[in-house]
């Protein structure tokens, strides 16, 4: 028992209860699961002054929960990596140590924002919460997550990887 | 809280006077939902942080063989996340199910606009470079992963991006 615990958790057991977060955030807090809102809410937070629209008109107290959510899923990282891990999990590969792997995950993190926003949501709120509400634009977006990715895996990946 | 309001109809003074009453209850108890709300909120959260971690959603190297179609594990944990998340808002919708404040629990659809098809291409693209979701990069940071930061800047600023970008791109 203990042994599963520290070892990473296979598909069958972590993705339900991955899923079951869905259903979970609806009943205990009344909240659509969805991360990438958590961008929005630290930039209208983080320039309270600003002309944007995208900033100036989102409601600062109705999103609050959002960073809430992302620091709970902060503290479950640290939970799992330090307390719940026999061995340390590689999070990245020693090739991205540097400057070059520094600029990588820089710019794909820009496209990780810009994109996840213009979309209006990232794999939880599209992905998960969508499909799992059958919204079409949901899957249109998920069909089209995959695009990206593998389009830049398997286009660009001898270039980026 | 809707049912409080309709009990106090005739207006004699004691009503209003308990109409004053249940008013301050009333506040006294959302100011209670809202942080039981957020109590609530950063546990789920800090059950999706484990789960992320402890699946290894979080590594760069699951993201990348996900794409090289060389490991079936994230196929599988999105698919069977997928659906059980289905099954749990079925069960809510059959059952009209309110949440644990009274509420009732209703999905906004979230709308098609020309950002679905061009903002998730480039969010897909960013997940394979990055090898995490906006998610995942508040897990690794979590987690103490300093490169992480990059990462997450990067998010940051690509929102800034789209606030800035925003009236000029197609929608």
């Amino acid at each position: 028992m203990t042994d599963f615990i520290l070892q990473p958790w296979p598909w069958w057991f972590s993705g339900p209860l991955i899923g079951s977060a869905v259903p979970l955030l609806y009943l205990l807090a009344g909240k659509g699961f969805g991360v990438s809102t958590s961008l929005q809410q630290l930039g209208a937070l983080c320039s309270p002054g600003s002309k944007l629209a995208y900033l100036k008109n989102y409601d600062r107290r109705q999103g609050a929960w959002t960073l809430v959510l992302a620091l709970g899923i902060a503290i479950g990282g640290f939970t799992g990596s330090h307390w719940l891990s026999a061995e340390p999990i590689e999070f990245l590969p020693a090739r991205f140590f540097g400057v070059w792997g520094a600029i990588k995950l820089f710019i794909g993190g820009i496209l990780i924002g810009f994109g996840a926003r213009y979309a209006g949501g990232c794999t939880s709120g599209h992905a998960i919460t969508g499909l799992a509400n059958l919204n079409p634009p949901s899957l249109v977006a998920t069909i089209f997550f995959f695009v990206g990715g593998l389009g830049v895996t398997w286009g660009l990946g001898h270039i980026l990887f | 809280m809707a049912t409080i309001n309709k009990t106090t109809v005739t207006p004699t003074p004691t009503s209003t006077v308990e109409t004053e009453n249940k008013t301050t209850a009333q506040s006294s108890t959302s100011t209670a939902d809202a942080a039981m709300v957020y109590a609530t909120t950063l546990m789920v959260g800090t059950f999706l942080g484990i789960l992320f971690t402890k699946s290894e959603v979080v590594r760069w190297q699951r993201i990348n063989d996900m794409f090289l179609f060389q490991d079936s594990h994230l196929y599988l944990i999105i698919g069977s996340a997928v659906a059980v998340a289905m099954l749990g808002m079925f069960i809510i919708r059959k059952y009209k199910a309110s949440d644990i404040y009274g509420q009732p629990i209703r999905y906004t659809p979230k709308p098609f606009q020309k950002g679905v098809i061009l903002g998730g291409t480039t969010f897909g693209a960013g997940w394979a470079i990055a090898g995490a979701c906006p998610g995942t990069i508040y897990a690794q940071l979590g987690s103490g992963v300093g490169l992480a930061c990059f990462t997450g800047a990067g998010a940051l600023a690509g929102m800034y991006l789209y606030a800035l970008t925003k009236p000029h791109l197609p929608h």
